[in-house]
Parts: C-alpha cells; sequence; structure tokens
C-alpha cells in the first residue's frame, strides 16, 4: 500500500509488484498497457454511470418542478433504477436504417458523438493530479476533442437520408458551431489569470479558501456565466434546444434513430453535460478545494491519497451541482427561436465575452500600476506546485521538492 | 516492439488509409469521413511523438474546423450529379502518376536526413521535463510554453553554443547559454498574410452593386 501511495502514477506502481501466479515481475511495457486498461475503465465509468444518474435526476426534478413526483416505483423507492429500465426498454428496441440512408455513414454518426465527449475527460483532473493526461495543452486539447460532436451531428442528419433530419442537423452544428466560440473565449479568461492551459495547475492555482477561486475575480465572475449559458447551448440542453425540441419538432437530426443509437446522443449529452460542469468547476469554482482549508488539513494528517479521494468527492458534488442547475434552467425557461438563440449568441454573447477577456488581461495589469500587486489580497493566489517527475528509484534518495514553474527555472535546472 | 511502436503504426495505417480512400471514394460524404479519419489519425501520431500541442492544434483546426467546413459545403453543394465523383481511366492513371512521382520525392528526402543525429541534438536541447504529475509524464510533451516563448523570440530550450559543444555527464557545458532568435519575424509575416487573405476574402464576398448606366 505505501508503494502505491508513493507512486507517481499507476505504471510505476504496476512495475514494482510481481504478477500473483507465476512470480515474475512485471516489465514496463505491461505495466503501461495495464494502466492504460485501468484507467480507461476509470474514465470509462465516470463516462457511463453520472448519465445514467443524470437521467434519473431530469426525470426526478423535473417531475418535482412540474408538481409530479417523477418515477417512483421503478427499484423499490424513488424509482432510482428508472436509467437502467430505460435502458433495457431501448437495447430491445429494433435498429433500423431507413431504405434512403447512407448505411454506413448512419450507424457511425452516433460513436463519433459518443467518442468526442468521452475522450475529452482525459484531461479533466478529478482531484489534485488525477486525470489521465495531465497536459500542459489541457484545455486546449479539451475544446478541440468538443469541437467534433459537431460532425457527428452534421453526419447523422446528412446520412438519414431525411431532409428534416438534414434541416435539424444544419440548424444544431450552426448552434454548436457559434457558440463554441464565446464558450471558449470565456474558458480563457481564467486561463489568463491562471497563466497556465494545464488544468491541474489551474486548480492548484485556487487551493487555499474559497478567496482563492477565480469565480471571485470580478471579470471572470462575468465569465462565468457566460461560460454557463454557452457550455448549455452547445450540450444542445433547453432553452437552446430548439434543433431537436422533442415535443413540437419532432427531434431534428435524432428524426431517423431509434433504439441504442438514439440513446448514444444522449448518453453523449448527459455526459458532456458533466463534462461542461466539471471544467467550470476546475476554471472557476476551484476545483477540489472544499474553500475553508479543510483538505489541507486532512491532506496534512491522512495523507495525500485521503485528500485527494475527499477532493473528487468535492469535485464531484460541485459538477454534479452544476448539472442539477442545468436541468432546472431546461425545465423552467422556455425555448428561445432559433434567431433568438442566434442573436443572443452573435449580437451579445461574443461582444461581452471579448470585453471581458480584455477586462482579464487589462485588470492585473492595471492593479501594479495602482497597488504594485497583481491581486487585491495580496500575494499570488493559491501556490502552484509543480514537481518534476521522478522514477521512484530516486525519489528515495532525492527530496521531492517542489519548483516554481518558470521557463527561467525550468532552463536552469534542465542544466 | 513497445506499446508506443505498435500504436504509432497502427495510427500510421490508419492515416495512409485514410489518404487512399479520400481517394478511392466516390462519394463525398464517404470522402469527407475518410479526411476525418486521416487528420485524427495524424493528431494521434503527434501526440504520441510528445508534440501534445502541434496535436490539439491539428484536431482543432483540421478535423474540428475545416472538415466540418467541407462538410456544409458538401451538404450544401452536393445534389445530384455531384454527390457521386467518378474519374475516367485516363484522369486514374495521371494522377496515380503524379501521386507515384510525388511519393518518390518526398521518401528521397526523408531517407536522405539521419534522423538519428537529429534526434540526438534535439534531445539535448529539449531535456527538461517540469509538469504537473499524471499518468505516464514522460510521454506528455508539455511544448506549449518552449512553443509561446519561442514565438515571442525566446527559444528557451536552444542554446546555440551547444551544437559546438555536445555536453555530457562529466564534462557539462561551461559557457554561458546563448540564446538563439526564435521566431518572432515569421510569425509576423505569417499574420500578415492571413490578414491579407481575409481582405481579400471579404473583397471576393462583398455585395456586388450595379452601377446604374444611362441607357
Amino acid at each position: 500500500m505505501d508503494t502505491l501511495l508513493a507512486a507517481n502514477s499507476l505504471a510505476e506502481f504496476l512495475q514494482t509488484q510481481t504478477i500473483p501466479i507465476c512470480g515474475c515481475p512485471i516489465d514496463a511495457t505491461t505495466a503501461m498497457v495495464l494502466a492504460a486498461i485501468m484507467h480507461v475503465a476509470l474514465v470509462g465509468a465516470w463516462f457511463g454511470l453520472p448519465a445514467g444518474l443524470f437521467i434519473w435526476a431530469e426525470r426526478k426534478i423535473s417531475g418535482r418542478i412540474q408538481d409530479r413526483l417523477g418515477p417512483t416505483r421503478t427499484g423499490g423507492r424513488f424509482g432510482w433504477l428508472q436509467s437502467l429500465a430505460d435502458g433495457a426498454k431501448l437495447i430491445q428496441k429494433e435498429d433500423l436504417v431507413p431504405a434512403d440512408a447512407d448505411g454506413l455513414m448512419f450507424r457511425l454518426a452516433p460513436y463519433i458523438v459518443v467518442v468526442a465527449s468521452f475522450a475529452a475527460y482525459m484531461v479533466l483532473p478529478f482531484s489534485d493530479g488525477w486525470s489521465a493526461l495531465g497536459l500542459d495543452v489541457g484545455l486546449f486539447l479539451t475544446f478541440a476533442i468538443l469541437s467534433l460532436e459537431v460532425l457527428g451531428v452534421i453526419l447523422a442528419g446528412y446520412s438519414s437520408g431525411s431532409k428534416w433530419a438534414l434541416f435539424g442537423a444544419i440548424r444544431e452544428s450552426a448552434q454548436m458551431v457559434s457558440y463554441e466560440i464565446p464558450m471558449a473565449i470565456c474558458a480563457l479568461c481564467p486561463i489568463i489569470t491562471a497563466g497556465t492551459l494545464n488544468l491541474t495547475e489551474v486548480g492548484q492555482l485556487q487551493s487555499g479558501g474559497f478567496w482563492n477561486w477565480n469565480i471571485l475575480h470580478p471579470f471572470n465572475f462575468f465569465a462565468f456565466f457566460v461560460y454557463f449559458t454557452c457550455a448549455t447551448a452547445s450540450c444542445k440542453r433547453a432553452p437552446f434546444d430548439l434543433a431537436e425540441a422533442e415535443s413540437e419538432l419532432v427531434a431534428g437530426f435524432l428524426t431517423e434513430y431509434s433504439g441504442m443509437r438514439w440513446s448514444f446522443f444522449f448518453l453523449a449529452e448527459y455526459a458532456s453535460m458533466f463534462l461542461v460542469s466539471g471544467l467550470a468547476t476546475v476554471l472557476f469554482l476551484g476545483g477540489w478545494d472544499d474553500g475553508f482549508g479543510i483538505l489541507s488539513v486532512v491532506k496534512a494528517n491522512a495523507g495525500s491519497f485521503v485528500g485527494n479521494a475527499l477532493g473528487l468527492v468535492i469535485f464531484m458534488k460541485k459538477a454534479s451541482l452544476l448539472v442539477c442547475v442545468q436541468i432546472w434552467v431546461r425545465w423552467t425557461l422556455p425555448r428561445l427561436r432559433i434567431d433568438q438563440v442566434m442573436t443572443t449568441c452573435l449580437k451579445y454573447l461574443i461582444p461581452i465575452s471579448c470585453v471581458l477577456f480584455a477586462g482579464t488581461v487589462a485588470y492585473p495589469l492595471i492593479l501594479v500600476k495602482v497597488s504594485g500587486n497583481t491581486s487585491i489580497l495580496g500575494g499570488p493566489s493559491g501556490d502552484r506546485v509543480v514537481q518534476p517527475h521522478q522514477p521512484m528509484s530516486q525519489a528515495d534518495t532525492v527530496p521531492n521538492k517542489p519548483t516554481q514553474m518558470t521557463a527561467a527555472t525550468a532552463e536552469r535546472s534542465g542544466r | 516492439m513497445s506499446v508506443e511502436t505498435m500504436l504509432f503504426w497502427l495510427f500510421a495505417i490508419l492515416t495512409c488509409g485514410g489518404a487512399v480512400s479520400v481517394a478511392v471514394s466516390q462519394n463525398v460524404v464517404r470522402m469527407a469521413f475518410s479526411l476525418v479519419l486521416c487528420l485524427g489519425s495524424t493528431a494521434v501520431m503527434f501526440l504520441l511523438l510528445g508534440a501534445d500541442f502541434v496535436g490539439a492544434t491539428q484536431l482543432m483546426v483540421y478535423v474540428g474546423g475545416t472538415v466540418v467546413l467541407l462538410v456544409f459545403g458538401v451538404m450544401l453543394t452536393a445534389t445530384g450529379p455531384f454527390t457521386k465523383i467518378k474519374s475516367s481511366g485516363a484522369d486514374a492513371i495521371l494522377s496515380g502518376l503524379i501521386g507515384v512521382i510525388f511519393l518518390f520525392i518526398i521518401s528521397t528526402t526523408v531517407t536522405a536526413v539521419d534522423w538519428g543525429d537529429i534526434s540526438q541534438k534535439v534531445a539535448i536541447g529539449t531535456h527538461q521535463k517540469t509538469a504537473a504529475r499524471g499518468f505516464n509524464p514522460e510521454q506528455q510533451g508539455n511544448t506549449t510554453r518552449p512553443l509561446g516563448l519561442s514565438f515571442l523570440s525566446v527559444r528557451a530550450d536552444r542554446d546555440l553554443n551547444l551544437s559546438r559543444n555536445v555536453p555530457s555527464v562529466e564534462k557539462p557545458v561551461e559557457d554561458a547559454p546563448k540564446l538563439s532568435s526564435g521566431y518572432l519575424l515569421p510569425f509576423e509575416i505569417v499574420s500578415i498574410h492571413l490578414l491579407v487573405v481575409l481582405v481579400g476574402a471579404s473583397y471576393l464576398a462583398r455585395a456586388k452593386r450595379r452601377v446604374a448606366t444611362n441607357q
């Protein structure tokens, strides 16, 4: 157990272990493959489980908002097995492909959407350092992968061989593509404040207390709300779901889909709802930080693993809360018209986000001129602890010194 | 053969297969999808080689941007005769010939370079790995900061004195580092080029008003 806690990564831990039956050691390649499988399984579980949970939550919350009960009987009480029952029903449905459809493309399109929203989970840090890839380009890669989702929507609409689905796809993709712009600009605001694209580092910088969270930065505060609006729109959620408005317009680009392929689109929708909420949590709401310094006390007393596990719980709570807000908004606000959707984005959200971006850039510069410091509270917010990777063999002898990450120190330490 | 090499070969085959099927396929939508496969696999290859910024940019610009634009173009223009593209035999022979010549040029150019020597020099110049921890940190590239600095004309990773004086553990370089000047000028030239392209595009796409003539 101690070696598990000391290892920098799963692969490194596995290399110190032996295979139980034959007793032979695990070499680096096998360890890497095993660790990769574990990571994929973990991220896959986070991809699948919240989707099921949030579909149930959506039914319950929408029921309560409309003065109904929602599901009550499935699974004993509260209808908590409703998502599973839905899934069982959808699997049994016939897998239809229309005669006019391009069969291969029609079957592929749901997978493109699912893979796009699943792959973006790679770089999302669930707790301090708990991300499958701690990339320097974390946020950039997330947005790059999320932009692939549009492709699945267009292909789904086009390959259906139906004009209705094609119209739905064009409207949907126009909405998704245009809302990506203010969303990305607003996500850049906390990045400017943090000075790094690495999502783990952005989270670390907001540790220590809620006064360090980016949302209390004057410009990031507004950026958060613009980001959240755009994220709701890019997830195709109401009040922006007019392209697939189920009750009025059949289902937009989903018209020809049925059964499991149809439900893949919804699985991806709920997964990306959680993903954008998780991104909002890391960028604006302090990530895995509890806000009152409890986490650092836990880390000091019970070890970093327990602390990180607690951080995971905090992160999930924050992100789930944001998903619940999305559900709440969906069942409260009426749907916009397509021209109103485009006006909101192009005439309001893009200029607002540009102003916020410029403000975020100018804010620390003005503060430096006025008070000689880059923040009101004095001292940089949070602590950015970047630990260079050390193999376990050296970790015993060399103390693991945290280094301030600047290009200059990186240059010096490399020599 | 390590896992990375196997994955690299897998995605290299996917890239080439995608490229070939773009050329061979006759359905415009399938071509667009093959292009996605080809460009996406290229991005994965960049990521496998530790060039994470280039890989992400490849995904963002080509797969998420250009191909989406292309598919939009296909959707708006593909009616009746244009959805299927059929080339004649002479076309196929001519384009195949050009392709073979191009392949020959590229392969001779690539094999003429001593890659072992170059990768050694690159490894000496860029041997800092100070990233936040995560899964398999050795493979994570972390090229954003050096790339950004080099576009601002500071190449922190490249010491011009190093190429003359290859350091080793027992004999480190004593000279002060002499930083190379980076890519500010090419970067600015590209920006101006893009500006010219934008101005030209808006000129071409302007609303053409008819001049009233006295007839």
